[in-house]
Formats: C-alpha cells, structure tokens, sequence
C-alpha cells in the first residue's frame, strides 16, 4: 500500500509537515502524492467524525432501505447515482437480499428527513418502495466509539 | 526497634531497581512525553478481551491444572512448532506461567544450586540478575556492544565464561537495545553452550517483533532442545502486558522440576488470562502483524530522528526500544535524562538501569503514536542543541 495512505490511515490526525517527518519525504512531496491518491479516486476525501447522537450535532439520521426497478444497460447504477446525488444523503450502497439501496441520510430534523423521503426519493420514477429507520442511538461512528476511553491513559510512565 | 534487621542478607544486597527511582521522579511531572514505557501503547485486541468476558460469563471462574489448560498447552504447541520450528509435547514440555517474569524465575529456582555460575549478556531487562541472585546463584554479565548493533558475541561470551557456569540466559530480541542475533550468530551461541556444557534459557518474549531477516530460536538447532528452556508469553505480541501470561517449554524433566516450584507458589496462572491466551493464539495474528507493522515504521522513523539529532543509534532488528548513544553531548547517560526531562518534559530511560554495559546510551520506547513521537524527537533536538550552544 502506498505509505502516505497507510499512515493517513493509522497516523491520526497528522497534517502534511508531521507526515513527511514520519516518511522522511518533503512536504511537497507528500501533497503531490496527496493529489494523487485524490486523482485516483482512491482518496475521496476527509470528514470530522462527530457524534451524532450528541444534541449538539443537531442531527437526525435515518437508513432507507430501497427497492428500485433495474433498467437494461445500466442496472442500478443511474438511479442509484441519482439519489446519491442529494446533500441528505451521506451514504449509498448496492445490496444483496430484500431490498436494492440502503441509504444513509442525515437531517436537521425528523420532518425533514421524512420530506426528503415523501417528496424527493419516492416519487422518483422507477423507484419501487421506501422503508426508513431512524437511528435512535451512536455506539461507533467511523471506527470511534462513542463512549471511548479517556484521554489519560492509565499506562504507567516508566516500566522495565 | 529496626524491623528491617528481619530481612534475609541477600534481599538486602539486591539493588534498587534504576527504573524505579526514575518512575519516582516522571511520576510526580504532569503532562510528560514518556518513552520510557516497556509495553505496547495499543490495548489488548477486543477479540481478545471479548473472550474472557465470556469465559467470566461461562463461569471459568476456578483453578486450572498446575501446567495450565490443556487446550491452551495444545494451542501453545503448534504456534511454537510453526514459528519456531521446534515441538513440544502439551502434556508434558509445557508449563504456562504468570509472564515470562514468572517462568524466569522458575528456572532459576529449579535449577541453580548456591553458587552456581549464570550467565546473561547486557544491558538486558531488569530482573534478570536478580532472579539469579534471589536464588542464590552468581550472575555473570556477558556485554554487548554498539559496534556488534549490541549482538551477543561468542568472542563476548568466551571472555566472560568462568569455571563453574552452568546457565546461559539469552534475551532476543533484547529489552533495551532491540539487539538480536541472525542465524550463524545463534548456531555459534549454541555451539559455545555444547562446548562449555551450559543450559540455555532463552527468553523470546520480542521475537514476533523482529523486522528484519528471520528470527531464530536456540531451541530449534540441532540437540539443542535438550539443553534449552524455552520461554515466551503474551505481552508483548498480543499487547497483553496486565494479563500477565506467560509460558516455558523444555525438556520434560526440567518442566517437571519448574512445575514443582510453581505449583506451591503461583498454583496455577489466572483462568481468565489462560482463556485470553487461547484466543490470541487461535485467532490474533492478524492484529498481531497489524501492529508490528506500526512499530517497523515508528522505529523508522525515530531511529532516523536520533542520528539527524547527532545522537548515534543503531536501526534495532527487534522490540520496541531504540537504544541512542548520547555520550556526544558530554553528558553521561543519566545526567542527560534527567535533563531532557527537567528542560523538555520527555522521559526516556538511562540505559545504565539495564546494567553497566548501559554507560552512554539511553532507552526510548516507541509503542507511542506518531504525534508523540514528533513531539519528543523535536524537544529531545532542541535540548540537545542548547546543550551543545552550552558547551561552545
């Protein structure tokens, strides 16, 4: 794996000057491989992972299960990049089983999840049904938990 | 009245440990970078946990044979056979022990008679002369040195070598230095163990932690199974160091005679801990590998740093210790610690704590994230170069 990756992956969150110190790489170097990966596509992008179950996020989520009629040449692919499209929307994936797309969508209250859904997802042709499921409850958002440890860790400071 | 003229003479002979006074003053200092830990940063993989939950929920609640669990001697069996090349029988080559500290400890009771001669090179981890000296056996100190990346010599051992000697304790790769030996280094231990008639213990405790080339065990070289005990654990590997778990394989007699001693002291080693050790054995490897990846490119990184810095270190094959050579700054070892704490708040360890052949060097642990990493490097060059602005 390439090594900027591997540690944007494990490093936390170290900026472009911490990272070239770590691969012995200059700074320009990691930010034109930074660019790469983008190009790529491999990369997409950063996001802050918050709690969105604090209510300071201010945030009702909800997953939509989807089913959708298939169309001859590009299968899902058109209707599922279609709704991918809308801001609400933070997630979308193909499935196997009873339902085609499951659907990750953010809001800023549960009516307006429940517009997005009335209004603009199923009256979208060729979609076939809606089931939503509000998120009542975070445990692990993106790898963190919720409740995670405190900062102090109770590790000693010096050990043999 | 002096209650302390109770103590027997020979625990009163034992010296302090150089870490503890140390630990002492790194204690008292708040917000401190410390590199001066002995264990993984990571905590113990949840799969792992998760299973002694349940064993606890399943009611392993009691005492387990003096060996320990035969599932768990079995599993112990084929993870040395596969990585180590050399087997051992469950039922009887297997003792499963409270950490290697534990195991270390049983050898050296079962085995020393007073004034039996044991040898062991430094710097090495801190309990390993006294372990010998509470048994009433005379350790002899093998040094290592920068110019061998602090591999142990035959030339070394030979030196060394008195009359007398019966054991040959072995640490690789070895706390501090992250020294370690290759193949042709450890045939030719072995043969000096054949010729001089010497018992090896080896403790391998770092040995999935090797970076580079292939790590070898003493026990798997031809008729050397016979004479050499075999101890290996949990913590480091697994980043299970408060489980306290550990193990010695060897040649049924001696396992015998090492059951008898832990059998009327230790019992037996915590049930919850042995369920644990199953699991990681069964199925941890891949968070194993996960995180030795992470310290190979941790050690990269800070090895790098110290010799940018001017404080010479040799790249450490093993472990997760770098052992620099501070003694450009003019200043001994521990002078230059307690310095580097006092100015920049960063807590490395004087490598005079693993015994004298430490003189010049230092210890730093980097099982620590890459922030504190940058951090500490960045405070021990500022440091050293103000000592240096100091000296002109």
């Amino acid at each position: 794996m390439n090594p900027v990756l591997k540690l944007l992956l494990e490093g936390g969150s170290l900026d472009t000057a911490q990272m070239a110190q770590v691969l012995n790489l200059s700074e320009t170097e990691v930010t034109r491989q930074i660019a790469e990966l983008k190009a790529q596509r491999l990369l997409l992008g950063w996001s802050p992972v918050l709690n969105l179950s604090d209510e300071e996020a201010g945030m009702v989520s909800a997953v939509i299960e989807v089913r959708i009629t298939p169309e001859r040449g590009g299968g899902f692919n058109r209707l599922a990049e279609r709704i991918s499209r809308f801001d609400e929307v933070k997630s979308c994936y193909l499935m196997s089983g009873g339902y085609d797309l499951l659907v990750f969508v953010n809001g800023r209250s549960l009516q307006r999840v429940a517009a997005f859904v009335s209004e603009k997802l199923s009256t979208i042709e060729g979609v076939l049904s809606t089931a939503t499921h509000f998120m009542l409850r975070s445990y692990k958002e993106h790898g963190f938990l919720i409740e995670g440890k405190a900062a102090e860790s109770d590790r000693l400071k010096v050990a043999p | 009245m002096d209650s302390s003229r109770h103590i027997a003479t020979h625990v009163i002979n034992l010296p302090k440990s150089g870490i503890r006074d140390f630990f002492d003053i790194v204690a008292r200092m708040k917000d401190a970078i410390s590199l001066g830990v002995g264990e993984p940063d990571f905590d113990t993989p949840w799969h792992i946990r998760e299973s002694a939950i349940y064993a606890l929920e399943k009611g392993k609640t009691h005492y387990t044979s003096n060996l320990g669990l035969l599932e768990l001697r079995r599993a112990i069996s084929k993870y040395v056979a596969k990585n180590y090349s050399v087997s051992y029988a469950p039922e009887n080559e297997i003792l499963i022990t409270v950490g290697v500290s534990e195991a270390l400890d049983l050898a050296c009771r079962a085995l020393i008679n007073p004034g039996d001669k044991v040898m062991y090179h430094q710097p090495c981890y801190v309990s390993y002369h006294p372990s010998v000296t509470l048994a009433h056996g005379v350790a002899i100190p093998v040094p290592t040195f920068a110019k061998d990346q602090f591999a142990l010599t035959v030339e070394a051992l030979r030196a060394a070598w008195q009359p007398g000697s019966k054991l040959l304790m072995l640490n690789l790769p070895c706390n501090p230095t992250g020294g370690t030996c290759d193949q042709a280094q450890v045939e030719a231990i072995a043969r000096f163990a054949v010729e001089k008639d010497l018992l090896v213990l080896s403790d391998e405790i770092y040995s999935e932690l090797t970076f580079e080339g292939v790590h070898t065990s003493i026990a798997s070289l031809p008729g050397m199974k016979d004479r050499t005990i075999f101890l290996h654990g949990f913590s480091k590997a697994f980043a299970m160091t408060g489980w306290r778990i550990g193990y010695a394989c060897g040649p049924a007699p001696l396992i015998e005679a090492m059951m008898k001693v832990h059998q009327y002291s230790m019992l037996c080693a915590s049930i919850i801990s042995q369920e644990a050790a199953i699991e990681a054995l069964l199925r941890g490897e891949d968070a194993m590998k996960k995180m030795r990846d992470q310290y190979h490119r941790r050690r990269d990184f800070i090895v790098r740093r110290f010799n940018e810095i001017g404080l010479k270190c040799h790249l450490p094959r093993g472990s997760f210790y770098a052992f620099p050579d501070v003694s450009m700054t003019g200043q001994g070892e521990r002078e230059f610690a307690l310095g580097l704490l006092e100015a920049e708040k960063v807590a490395i360890v004087p490598g005079t704590a693993f015994g004298a052949s430490g003189a010049g060097f230092c210890r730093a642990c980097f099982a620590t994230g890459y922030e504190q990493l940058i951090e500490a490097t960045n405070r021990i060059e500022r440091h050293v170069q103000g000592l240096a602005a100091k000296k002109s």
